[in-house]
């Protein structure tokens, strides 16, 4: 068998399964998340000869192995690797695939196939997976010959990495995995289509740009996702530093610019705070960078910064004038244009009076909750565990809904890649999961998942990966017992009519919205009993449901040698505030 | 507005699937679409006729270019171009009617291709109207079945700008890189 040994001047015959896991060694990934099956069978043995080099970690559903394969690539920026076998396992992916798509995240995804000569044949544990994904990859492929598996794996990571990242399918039919040839492992790629450098702005759209901001009387920085894809946080603080201008967020960015500098205006955009919102509203200059303005940050999309020129710096070249059409359009990688830019910019000439209105809307309207609330609200427990953890380095993952909106409200991220959240698809369960990626590739480092009950269940296997792999990641359950966005959104727009929201059982008040807002406190009354849940799967578990007694079951959580649940009972009538529905614009904006 | 756009693609499995998957959802509308391969056996031509305003001409040629094995995209519309439809028609061509049926394929540059007793069918080609023109005269007669490729296009040598026409030239060239 092969070994890792000199593999680029081998002459040995090497199956398919091996070139492909060798190929992986070589791309430097060190951690994959991978479920076998009939069809990933020689895979998997690849994978064991291996071991020294790569940690395999068996999921416990694929959709979790995608999901912290995703944990892995958002947190440090590396392409994450995950794997299935044929038909179910290959389909319990596709969310994971779709997901890292939206928000353009590097992720190979390996799936077993049935063998070349029978696939059409509806055979067992076939799905057409590169057919069904196609919509939902950057690219993909089904390797029908072993003498491409070197060269296509060089591509996967190539295409997943590069410009606008994104997910990568190779399909591998199970007689390439066991088909032999010599390895060429400097194959060259064949993708004549395809532009591997990163677009550069021209020096007259770095001049542009500069004498926009020169000119403006209120200008404000929109940054999102793909700063922090372009490692531009430093580019974008030293902007700062230079003009003076205000930055906002979106949910992807957040981290980008430390959220508690006084020029943070923090997230904007539907659950965004006031102060952005009306911000981007009187701006006469928007600097929006590695941004899409998607629909929950602009509502309505014609009265988006209506009155202000937009400047608008992105990677891909299809989302410049795609929902909003861009003043000063610039194709560029952030980094490359944001670094020519720092080199020429001046300050506005004085936008004082414009900054100073803005820290005076920060000051009167800034995110806010019920501090007399006698027990937990969502709000004050994430407040609460920023303030005990914020100093600890720690990484922040979220699942989906009203506690995901809080988390990004009220935690301060000062750093990027220290938080991550499912935002384009909005996927619920990923909090759990990412977490479990993350912590794979800082196994000293403090991984929180602030989740809520719903989407916490989804993918709650999980804990078992992290109790068996030694994976100590940290869950801050904020349990309503309800999808409370959804609940929300019934109460706003629904005359508060449940309608399968209530997440305990059907003969509880609550399940026809008859209920008083909080629900039992008394544990045994709540469902599911969360704390036997993380025990029977071998994690520490505590609950909490009195505000003098939050603090000191956060710290526990903290101190734990483990994974573990903090199961924090919290009302279910509080709502995410601010709100602009969507559609509409900041006049429309709900306060309370 | 409609525009006529060339991509020349990998010959690969699925690349037509792809393009075409990525059309649908993002919900363009397409008039026409025809594929074949080119000079170079490892790469196919797709030509589209786009109908849209220059902002949706816009950003579907950004979405095709976003695809992988999409190797360029060019707006044949905006330059000098010669584009062509095929159709072969079936038409009920019986007694009489013959020597009129075969007066008018001729004066249309069509050819018949196949004589039976009672049908004739007709190969016809040139521009999107010249067609409909043809179509229309033989409606009359009686069509049976009718079969028209996509549009193909192919930019003239010598660009002449002063072309009449229901084209309005988009702005600019299409290269692969922005």
């Amino acid at each position: 068998m092969a070994t890792a040994t000199s593999p680029k001047t081998s002459t040995e015959l090497v199956s398919g399964a091996d070139i492909l896991v060798q190929s992986l060694v070589n791309h430097g990934v060190d951690t994959i998340f991978a479920y076998p099956g009939g069809c990933s069978m020689p895979l998997h043995q690849a994978l064991t000869r291996y071991s020294d080099k790569i940690r395999t970690i068996l999921p416990r559903h694929e959709q979790g192995g995608g999901f912290a394969a995703q944990g892995i690539a958002r947190s440090t920026g590396k392409v994450g690797v995950c794997m299935a076998t044929s038909g179910p396992g290959a389909t319990n992916l596709v969310t994971a695939i779709a997901d890292a798509k939206l928000d353009s995240v590097p992720m190979v995804c390996v799936t077993g196939q049935v063998a070349t000569k029978v696939i059409g044949s509806d055979a067992f544990q076939e799905t057409p997976i590169v057919e069904v994904c196609r919509g939902i990859t950057k690219h993909h492929y089904l390797v029908t010959d072993v003498n491409d598996v070197a060269r296509v794996m060089r591509e996967a990571f190539l295409v997943a990495a590069s410009g606008r990242p994104g997910p990568v399918l190779v399909d591998m039919p199970k007689d390439v995995q066991l088909d032999k040839c010599v390895p060429d492992y400097n194959a060259d790629i064949n993708l004549p289509g395809f532009e591997v450098d990163l677009p550069h702005a021209r020096p007259e759209q770095i001049k542009q740009v500069a004498a926009a901001i020169k000119r403006a009387k209120r200008p404000i920085i929109y940054a999102g996702g793909g700063v922090v894809t372009a490692n531009a946080s430093d580019e974008v603080r030293e902007l700062v530093a230079k003009t003076g201008i205000p930055v906002t967020m979106t949910v992807m960015g957040l981290g980008i610019y430390p959220g508690t500098d006084e020029l943070s205006l923090d997230m904007l955009g539907m659950h965004g705070s006031v102060y952005s919102n009306l911000a981007v509203d009187e701006a006469d200059l928007l600097i929006a960078l590695g941004v899409r303005f998607d629909d929950r940050v602009t509502g309505k999309v014609e009265e988006f910064c209506k009155h202000g020129k937009i400047v608008h710096i992105d990677v891909d070249a299809a989302e410049l004038n795609k929902n909003k059409p861009a003043h000063i359009p610039v194709c560029s990688d952030v980094k490359f244009a944001l670094k020519e830019l720092n080199q020429i910019v001046e300050a506005p000439e004085d936008i004082s009076d414009w900054v100073a209105k803005c820290k005076k809307w920060k000051a009167d309207e800034p995110f806010t909750y019920n501090k007399e609330y006698e027990g937990i609200t969502q709000q004050h427990a994430i407040h609460t565990l920023w303030e005990m953890t914020h100093k600890l380095d720690p990484v922040i993952t979220v699942g989906v809904g009203q506690h995901q909106m809080w988390a990004a409200q009220f935690y301060k991220f000062d750093k990027p890649r220290t938080w991550l959240s499912s935002s384009g698809l909005g996927t619920m369960g990923f909090g759990l999961p990412a977490a479990m990626g993350v912590q794979s590739q800082y196994p000293d480092r403090l991984v929180i998942d602030i989740d809520g009950d719903g989407s916490f269940l989804m993918n709650v296997q999980e804990l078992a990966t992290l109790v068996c792999e030694k994976l100590p990641v940290k869950v801050l359950l904020l349990n309503n017992q309800h999808l409370g966005m959804v609940v929300q959104w019934e109460d706003r727009f629904m005359q508060g009519n449940r309608a399968h929201t209530y997440l305990g059982p059907i003969d509880n008040p609550e399940w026809s919205g008859q209920g008083d807002g909080v629900g039992s406190l008394h544990q045994e009354e709540r469902y599911p009993h969360f704390v036997t849940i993380a025990k029977g799967f071998g994690c520490g578990g505590a609950y909490v449901e009195k505000k003098c007694d939050l603090e000191a079951a956060i710290q526990e959580m903290i101190d734990y040698d483990g994974p573990y649940v903090l199961d924090v009972a919290v009302p279910y009538q509080e709502h995410v505030l601010p709100m602009i529905p969507g559609g509409h614009t900041v006049k429309d904006m709900i306060k309370k | 507005m409609r525009h006529v756009l060339s991509a020349v693609v990998q010959n690969v499995p699925g690349v037509l699937s792809n393009v075409a998957g990525m059309l649908a959802s993002r919900g363009y509308n397409i008039d026409s679409l025809a594929v074949g391969e080119t000079e170079d056996p490892q790469l196919s031509r797709m030509t589209f006729v786009v109908v849209g305003d220059d902002s949706v001409l816009e950003q579907v040629r950004k979405q095709l270019e976003k695809i992988v094995t999409v190797v360029r995209v060019t707006d044949v519309s905006a330059k000098d171009f010669v584009e062509r439809d095929l159709m072969l028609i079936k038409v009920e061509a019986r007694g009489d009617d013959r020597p009129e049926i075969r007066e008018l394929t001729n004066i249309f540059r069509g050819r018949i291709v196949d004589v039976s007793p009672e049908q004739v069918i007709i190969e016809i080609s040139g521009q999107e109207r010249k067609i409909e023109a043809f179509i229309d005269l033989m409606r009359p007669f009686g069509i049976t079945e009718l079969v028209r490729t996509g549009r193909i296009a192919m930019v003239r040598s010598i660009d002449r700008p002063q072309r009449s026409g229901n084209i309005r030239p988009a702005v600019g060239t299409m290269k692969k890189a922005e």
